[in-house]
């Protein structure tokens, strides 16, 4: 009885880590959000010769918001930049380790990046309008990665729009510039044109630090009406908003992953140190 | 001790406003003398320019001495040659601007083609029309206007090319991630999104090109040669409005200097619009 018990159960905690997927920490990351849309695992990022990550595991839910935290120059938005690849269009940054998702390691050499850029979009930290009509800006992503007749590309833009909380301000204006709008109503512009690519992930890189307050708490409005469609990452200075926005929130300093916790939780009782003391505001 | 420190504050302060006035007085001076230039040049061109200008000159082509001629060949012809050249050296000049800003950052190749391109900008025009004047004058068996368009098109290129580059520079580099953040591939991103943005700076580089070669004499001289009579065909020597007062201003006939005054009024004229035009495009943008 026993010895069958010992060679059930054996396997499992016994087994060697299978590639770069090892470790206790990774595997409890993993058992933590068994639904994770990424999961990274031990990566690694340089800019040249400087490690600007330094063994990063985390998952980001399915469909859940993800808050990105710490201090200038900790890696938060290097590591967002590694989830679509956006640092692969600067020669001589490189990451290495596992970023999975559906199934394909993204950072892998061989992926298809503009198909894996209509998955995961991007918010920026300043409003991008692209110098065009509001409708061709959000048509502008669409026409990229689908042939949509003209009834169904105005629905479309239609459906983003709304998404965005944007349609009411501009449906009478959807043949004029997108220069012409406001700050918060540009960004919003740009979340519908990210969303309107129907991504699975959406991106935002502290994408109210250049807004007003009512304009921000719009956007930290959409973003948690977003969640219900999309994966959240979302990077921020402001503690106040991942503590607002955010399901999980991730603290990096210096490069690493000190901790990951519910919102709730890593505000209230950090289990490290550090966090504490960043969150409290004694550094950073 | 304090009204010592009054003293020598007073003293520091003296002298300074002595300096400030002396550094103004040269300055104001500076500015008076080169208006002074430009306004009589203008002045001078305006009053013998106007004085000369009548129906004549836009209705009859060049003829002999006493003759009552126009400028009619001439004006068409530096428009053919104007617009040509800068058919010609406009794609080639952004093409290579967009080179430069959005593919060859940091690059050797790209450093290279940016010092040539400069040295192209400042080089005597005059060379570049012996250049054309041996590399196909010579070899094509003579004058001709496709000659002279080529040297213009050479003038224009690194105009265009300097503009295009310094445009696309100013994009915040955000606009270029947002589009590649889409999926979009990278000449779509400069094609579609860069180039629009960057477009009424772009028009503006190109206006002011074709206003330096309207003017252009130089190029001329040794390619499309000039013509007397009525051409428009650009395999033989063409006339241009710049050679036209080139030979007109040295003759010694009055009425031919007349013509040469009214043609030199029309080319200031056209360069004038351009400029201002210039000015509109980029103003709009703003």
């Amino acid at each position: 009885m026993n010895g069958t018990m010992t060679e059930q159960t054996s396997p499992t905690p016994g087994s060697p880590p299978q590639g770069s997927f090892g470790g206790l920490a990774a595997r409890s990351a993993a058992a933590v959000n068994p639904t994770a849309r990424i999961s990274i695992r031990n990566l690694e990022f340089f800019y040249g010769s400087n490690r600007a990550l330094k063994g990063i595991n985390i998952d980001y839910p399915e469909r859940q918001v993800t808050g990105m935290i710490g201090p200038s120059g900790c890696g938060k938005s290097t590591l967002l930049r590694v989830l679509n690849r956006m640092y692969s269009l600067y020669p001589g940054q490189r990451a290495t380790g596992e970023v999975m998702m559906d199934g394909r390691n993204i950072v892998a050499p061989e992926v298809d990046l503009n198909d894996l850029r209509s998955k995961v979009g991007m918010v920026f930290q300043k409003p991008t309008p692209f110098p065009m009509t509001i409708h061709e800006n959000i048509a502008f992503g669409v026409r990229l990665h689908e042939k949509l007749n003209k009834a169904q590309m105005d629905e479309r833009v239609e459906w983003a729009l709304t998404r965005a909380a944007l349609w009411g301000e501009v449906k009478d204006r959807l043949h004029g510039s997108a220069m012409g709008l406001s700050g918060g109503q540009q960004q919003r512009l740009c979340i519908a044109r990210t969303i309107a690519v129907r991504p699975e992930v959406i991106l935002f890189d502290e994408p109210t630090s250049a807004l007003d307050p009512i304009s921000t708490l719009k956007i930290e409005e959409l973003i948690d009406e977003l969640k219900q469609d999309f994966t959240i990452a979302i990077v921020t200075h402001n503690m106040q908003q991942a503590a607002r926005c955010a399901d999980q929130v991730a603290f990096f300093y210096l490069g690493e992953l000190i901790e990951v916790a519910p919102a709730a939780e890593l505000f209230t009782a950090p289990r490290q140190q550090k966090t504490q003391e960043y969150i409290t505001g004694r550094f950073g | 001790m304090a009204a010592r420190h009054a003293g020598v504050a007073q003293g520091l302060g003296r002298r300074r406003r002595r300096a400030d006035r002396i550094i103004r007085a040269l300055c104001v001076l500076a500015t008076l003398v080169a208006c002074g230039f430009l306004v009589s040049i203008l002045g001078l061109l305006f009053y013998r320019g106007f004085g000369a200008l009548n129906a004549n000159i836009f209705l009859e082509v060049t003829k002999p001495p006493g003759s009552h001629g126009g400028l009619l060949n001439a004006i068409v012809g530096s428009i053919i040659q104007t617009t040509i050249g800068t058919a010609i050296g406009t794609p080639i000049g952004l093409l290579v601007g967009t080179y430069l800003a959005e593919y060859a950052q940091g690059s050797r190749l790209g450093g290279m083609v940016r010092f040539v391109s400069d040295i192209l900008l400042s080089a005597p025009s005059i060379l570049i029309g012996l250049f054309v004047y041996s590399a196909l004058v010579v070899p094509f068996g003579g004058f001709s206007g496709w000659a002279g368009c080529v040297a213009l098109a050479i003038i224009v290129i690194p105009i265009v090319v300097r503009t295009t580059e310094d445009m696309l520079a100013l994009l915040p580099n955000t606009l270029r991630e947002a589009v590649i953040a889409l999926g979009a591939p990278k000449w779509k991103m400069v094609v579609l999104v860069c180039w629009r943005a960057a477009a009424s700076g772009i028009l503006t580089g190109v206006l002011l090109a074709i206003a330096r070669v309207a003017g252009e004499t130089a190029p001329l001289l040794f390619t499309s040669l000039g013509n007397n009579g009525w051409s428009v065909d650009l395999s033989k020597p063409f006339p241009s409005l710049p050679l036209t007062i080139y030979a007109y201003a040295g003759s010694p006939y009055q009425d031919w200097i007349d013509l040469a005054w009214a043609g030199a009024l029309l080319i200031t004229l056209g360069v004038l619009g351009l400029n201002i035009l210039a000015r509109g495009v980029l103003r709009k943008k703003a």
